[in-house]
């Protein structure tokens, strides 16, 4: 008896505790409402779910508990009453998954007007890399990465030579400006993380993968990783700065070009840069996303 | 009635020392301790490992011996020695072995000698899964899910040897479990007795029968990967690897692919959900009925719950790498495969709640854990909605909603059930009776300790805070409540621990001191409670092996004066 009281007391406890709890999800800065939204509905089909199932099961524990000269009812099976609970089940299951699949159609599917942007990681820091005015990535790769070239870019490839590089620095993006992120690992699984975005996508070496978002407003907000990526996995923290298109050009121009980088190299580092592109013939090489 | 071959009991070779009746036994009973204490042992391992990483989130700083490196290594050794070597070993090694034979009316497995090298070589496995905390770098720190390339590159604990012992103890865990699943399925398939169909076959034989083929299926993939991770660290091969810049250095590994060990993995790794989920179902569906005094109900529909599951969760893994770089449109494919399967998952729950209503509900200690199981398991499947969801896994995946989901739908649910399966069937398996209060003292604190454990967890989650987090650090979104939160949650998983004690010493003191068992103290129908001995010889049926004569459910049936018919019972 005191297990259906207590089971009753838990849903009411659950329910207090999601009324009065003080976590929840942080100020959405992106577009992805509809995330939160699909939540949203989520949550409410299966706590509606939760309460009636566990209040039932309190209930009929209370109710049918074994009393002297009590007796249970005979009953194999009730074809009718499967088939009408496997129906409203699944109409819960089609209300759940409209919203996810609306949302999750939005999220593969990239707007033209999306500016690109590429976030580098490895252990345990983050880099990130802009077009230039050209509006493409140059070519890169694990292969060409030397000491005056950390992020790796193909110093052959002409589309590289405007790019903008900011090496463990910050991250700037111009507010209601889509951006697709393109994600680059140099050494192990990293995952671009900030929890405002709601986006969120791993990043794997040897491959570019890729996400989209519109931030939506003005502010910092913290980067995280979000895969194991070994000891430093907690402290691979980066800061991504979401300002006015006007403040987001400033910052750009005070940022160095691999065109810069090249020029500034001493002819020995520069030799050692176009070297990699020699070795590098026929392997894999990531071309412009 | 004419005796068969089956009914002979001289091919059963009986054992004529005690180191043949106990050590080298081919007794499915005894196999099924040695399974069972095998691998309770190593889950306490798991359990204190467990503790010490909460007292670093909780307290942090306060074992100051854990280092970055060292947490990582107790979350990767607690999360594998969880999954593989506890609940797998103990739900089909133990009460799979314990309860196949007896529940089908068979004197043993078909393969005893098999059956007996199953349990030996998973010993094996256990033994150089332990041997990697003693090796160079100590044990893996890649997580559970051993993701490359971090499991075998420098950055991560124990990538040099510490990897090593953990893939060749998981290779040999699977030939061990081969062995015995090929026995359970074989037995189930070739050694019921006369009168036992399929389709009277109780669910716990149901649960554990499909669980052992989808073992079958999916481990396969899980060795694998295994085999194919130990060649690119020992070989120089690339499955796994592509051309890294590690450490200053550019690895001469190229073109492999990470994403094909995830697919791998969760191939395998999905389907194990289910391998432990399933003989909890079947189990906790006996102990439901049993106890209320009520046939289950929708027999038929349960066991096509059971094998529709079995099917569809090898079609879902990849609800684990929605954001693990694989192309983005398989989520369409996966998000609906995953939601549909809980629809056979939603009617097991109302089968079961349909068989308590208007039962006659006896809450002894083994009802207590198998209701408290719906509560939680109810709980836990209805947050993987959320993770299925595919967008809504976006903003929750890798945070602390995952881990308060996986512990409540196959941590807490199928611990709960084995709690529950150990205190309903120790009458039979020792012939004597636990301790009441102890048990009721048990089942309270480990119920309520492990909700107020895991419920804070999601919504900690859904904050955003990320999992696998040596330290959370001055991070802005995150309030100080957090830190709170994380000694409570400390606090309650040191009481839950503590609370074990109690399990233990009633256990251990009733095998010596506890009075003896009613041979069927539950009143219960199905056939291994209608052994001529408590506990079961070996052989387990004396001369004549059981006819059986109606399903294991005939509870509370309208005419007789007994509210319960064994399943060997004639008809009148």
């Amino acid at each position: 008896m005191p297990l259906a009281i207590v089971i009753a007391a838990l849903v009411v406890g659950s329910v207090l505790f999601h009324l009065v709890s003080p976590w929840w999800q942080t100020p959405i800065a992106s577009n992805w409402a509809s995330i939160d939204s699909a939540l949203d509905v989520t949550l409410w089909i299966c706590g509606l779910a939760f309460v009636v199932l566990n209040l039932f099961l309190a209930n009929a524990v209370w109710r049918y508990r074994h009393r002297p000269g009590h007796k249970a009812h005979y009953e194999p099976e009730n074809a009718a009453l499967e088939k009408r609970l496997t129906f409203w089940t699944g109409i819960g299951i089609i209300g759940m998954l409209a919203p996810g699949l609306a949302a999750w159609d939005k999220y593969v599917t990239v707007p033209e007007d999306a500016a690109l942007v590429e976030a580098v990681g490895q252990q345990w820091q983050w880099s990130f890399r802009y077009p230039g005015p050209d509006g493409v990535l140059g070519a890169a790769g694990v292969m060409h990465i030397t000491p005056e070239n950390t992020l790796g870019l193909d110093p052959t490839d002409p589309f590289g030579r405007d790019d903008i590089l900011v090496e463990a620095g910050d991250m700037h993006l111009p507010v209601d400006q889509p951006v697709k992120m393109v994600l680059r690992s140099k050494d192990v699984l990293h995952d671009f993380y900030v929890p405002e975005f709601r986006a969120k996508m791993d990043l794997v070496p040897g491959i570019v993968t890729y996400f989209w978002m519109t931030p939506t407003v003005a502010g910092d907000f913290e980067i995280l990783c979000a895969e194991l990526c070994g000891v430093g996995h907690h402290e691979m923290r980066g800061k991504v700065v979401v300002e006015d298109r006007a403040a987001f050009d400033a910052w750009q121009a005070e940022q160095i070009t691999f065109g810069e980088v090249l020029a500034q190299a001493s002819p020995a580092s520069r030799y050692a840069m176009f070297a990699t592109a020699d070795v590098c013939i026929g392997t894999s090489n990531w071309s412009n996303p | 009635m004419a005796t068969t071959l089956a009914d002979d009991l001289r091919p059963l070779h009986h054992p004529k020392t005690w180191i043949g009746k106990y050590v080298w036994s081919q007794d499915h009973k005894v196999i099924a301790v040695q399974y069972g204490v095998t691998a309770v042992g190593i889950g306490l391992v798991a359990l204190v490992l467990s503790v010490l990483m909460r007292l670093q989130l909780g307290f942090p700083g306060s074992v100051p011996w854990i280092q970055p490196e060292n947490y990582l290594q107790l979350v990767s050794m607690h999360g594998m020695i969880m999954v593989v070597y506890l609940l797998t070993a103990l739900l089909l090694g133990g009460f799979g072995n314990y309860l196949i034979p007896l529940m089908v009316g068979a004197r043993d497995m078909v393969f005893p000698y098999v059956n007996m090298l199953s349990y030996w070589v998973y010993l094996l496995s256990v033994i150089v899964l332990v041997a990697g905390f003693f090796v160079p770098g100590g044990a893996t720190g890649a997580g559970w899910t051993l993701y490359p390339p971090q499991a075998i590159t420098e950055g991560t604990p124990g990538y040099s040897w510490g990897i090593v012992s953990m893939l060749v103890s998981l290779a040999i865990f699977i030939i061990a479990f081969t062995m015995g699943g090929l026995n359970y399925v074989t037995t189930v398939l070739q050694a019921r007795c006369k009168g036992m169909t399929l389709m009277r076959m109780p669910l716990s034989v149901w649960g554990i029968f499909t669980a052992s083929i989808m073992g079958l299926l999916a481990f396969p993939a899980l060795f694998v990967a295994a085999i194919m991770m130990l060649l690119d660290h020992l070989a120089g091969t690339s499955f796994f690897m592509p051309t890294l810049f590690s450490f200053g250095q550019t690895t001469d590994t190229v073109g492999g692919n990470p994403i094909l060990f995830q697919h791998l993995f969760w191939f395998f790794g999905h389907p194990e959900v289910y391998i432990v989920a399933l003989p909890a179902f079947g189990i906790v569906s006996d102990l439901i009925s049993v106890h209320a005094r009520r046939n289950i109900f929708g027999y038929r529909m349960m066991v096509w719950a059971i094998v529709i599951i079995g099917g569809l969760s090898f079609l879902v893994w990849a609800h684990h790498m929605y954001v693990s770089g694989m192309n983005p449109y398989f989520g369409f494919f996966f998000a609906i495969s995953t939601l549909v399967i809980a629809i056979p998952t939603a009617i097991k729950v109302y089968n079961w709640l349909l068989t308590l209503w208007r039962g006659d509900i006896h809450l002894r200690v083994p009802m207590l854990f198998a209701i408290a199981f719906i509560f939680t398991f109810i709980h836990g499947g209805l947050t993987g909605l959320f993770l299925g969801n595919v967008s809504v896994d976006v903003p929750l995946s890798d945070t602390y909603f995952v881990v308060g989901h996986f512990h409540m739908v196959m941590g807490v649910s199928p611990v709960l059930v084995i709690f529950g399966a150990i205190y309903h069937w120790y009458p039979k398996m020792t012939g004597r009776m636990w301790n009441k209060t102890l048990g009721q003292m048990h089942f309270w604190f480990t119920f309520l300790g492990t909700y107020a454990i895991y419920m804070p967890m999601h919504y900690i989650g859904i904050l955003g805070v990320p999992r696998r987090y040596f330290a959370l650090g001055e991070t802005a979104f995150i309030p100080d409540s957090v830190a709170i939160a994380n000694a409570g949650i400390t606090i309650a998983a040191i009481v839950v621990f503590l609370a074990q004690g109690l399990f233990f010493i009633n256990m251990i003191w009733s095998l010596f001191r506890g009075p003896k068992a009613d041979p069927n103290p539950w009143g219960a129908a199905s056939l291994e409670w209608q052994t001529p001995d408590t506990p079961p010889v070996h052989g387990n049926w004396g001369p004549k092996l059981p006819t059986v004569y109606r399903w294991a459910y005939d509870y509370s049936v309208p005419r007789p004066e007994r509210d319960f018919i064994p399943q060997n019972e004639p008809p009148a």
